[in-house]
């Protein structure tokens, strides 16, 4: 196989890391939704930990994007 | 044929200087930085200027931004922690600045180039170093020694190791990748308009659809160039705390 398009395939692959991204997010959001209706009064205090808990699975989806990026450009 | 994405994190020499057989050129990159800085300072320093006790709406806004950051800090490092306040007050204020700064259409988004975002956590994670050996000396080194039974400890010691050195990896790349990904993002989505909007006929018509798409995400790309400096700093505090009082909190 070609070397440049055996690149182009894994940088497609390296895009599967979206899907546990996608997953953690809706996890986090979701139990938080969950947890916020049974309890309104301790949901603002959560809220920092929320987008905390966000941010650190967006983060795990772009470092398969960051892959993706190095086979595409080198 | 639409223009390349990626053409928009080119950095261009402005004013070539060479030292020392390095190239230490002033770039468009550097530019952005000096106008990041340059207006953060200017506007602090003029909303300060006039003090009152009733705060005129700059002055407001100043003194918010301060009880955000001293919040924040406060939350996960404890009163000690606000020794660090100006540090990450400034780190803060630089990521929020350039994010905002790079979402500026035909601007350059400074935090997009990791060679920033590294420098900027390897400044934090020498700090966090630094700070854990002159509080606590050899005794630092206990963060790696989790309270467990011993039996646990030869699996669990390595991976404390290997969770705080990825830290600065996972620290820097978060910021430029989130940046990265939403620039590109919205530099695909406007060669749908250009593309579109060339055809002519109904397609033109159609080209509305991807614009007010671009709108959307631009909204969006907002609440993310906050998020992201947000994220940027407390994680800066958790690390901080965590060299500060190791375990026992």
């Amino acid at each position: 196989m070609d070397i440049q398009a055996a690149k182009y395939i894994g940088a497609g692959l390296a895009t599967i890391a979206f899907v546990g991204s996608g997953v953690g997010i809706g996890v986090v959001f979701g139990n938080y939704i969950s947890g916020a209706l049974r309890n309104p009064g301790a949901a603002q205090t959560q809220y920092t930990n929320l987008l905390l808990g966000f941010a650190l699975c967006e983060a795990q989806g772009l470092f398969g994007l960051m892959i993706a990026l190095i086979l595409m450009f080198t | 044929m639409a223009a390349n994405p990626m053409e928009q994190f080119e950095i261009k020499p402005l004013i070539p200087i060479q030292l020392g057989g390095y190239d230490v050129s002033f770039t468009n990159q550097s530019m952005w930085m000096v106008i990041v800085v340059g207006a953060l300072s200017l506007f602090f320093v003029l909303a300060t200027w006039r003090r009152s006790l009733v705060p005129s709406r700059a002055q407001s806004m100043t003194e918010l931004s301060y009880e955000f950051v001293a919040g924040m800090l406060n939350m996960t490092a404890g009163e000690e922690g606000l020794k660090f306040f100006p540090f990450i007050f400034t780190i803060f204020f630089f990521v929020a600045g350039s994010n905002f700064f790079g979402l500026i259409p035909g601007s350059f988004t400074v935090t997009s180039q990791i060679a920033v975002t590294f420098a900027l956590t390897a400044v934090i994670i020498l700090t966090v170093i630094i700070t854990g050996f002159i509080k606590h000396g050899i005794r630092f080194l206990k963060l790696f020694v989790p309270k467990a039974p011993i039996a646990m400890l030869p699996l669990l010691v390595p991976l404390e190791i290997i969770s705080f050195c990825t830290r600065p990896m996972s620290l820097s790349v978060r910021l430029f990748a989130n940046m990265l990904a939403g620039h590109t993002m919205l530099k695909v989505m406007a060669g749908f308009v250009i593309a579109l909007g060339g055809a002519g006929g109904i397609l033109s018509v159609a080209s509305i659809a991807p614009m007010a798409l671009i709108v959307a995400v631009t909204a969006l790309e907002i609440l993310v160039a906050f998020l992201q400096a947000y994220v940027f700093a407390i994680l800066s505090c958790i690390y901080l705390s965590e060299a500060l009082h190791l375990h026992d909190h």
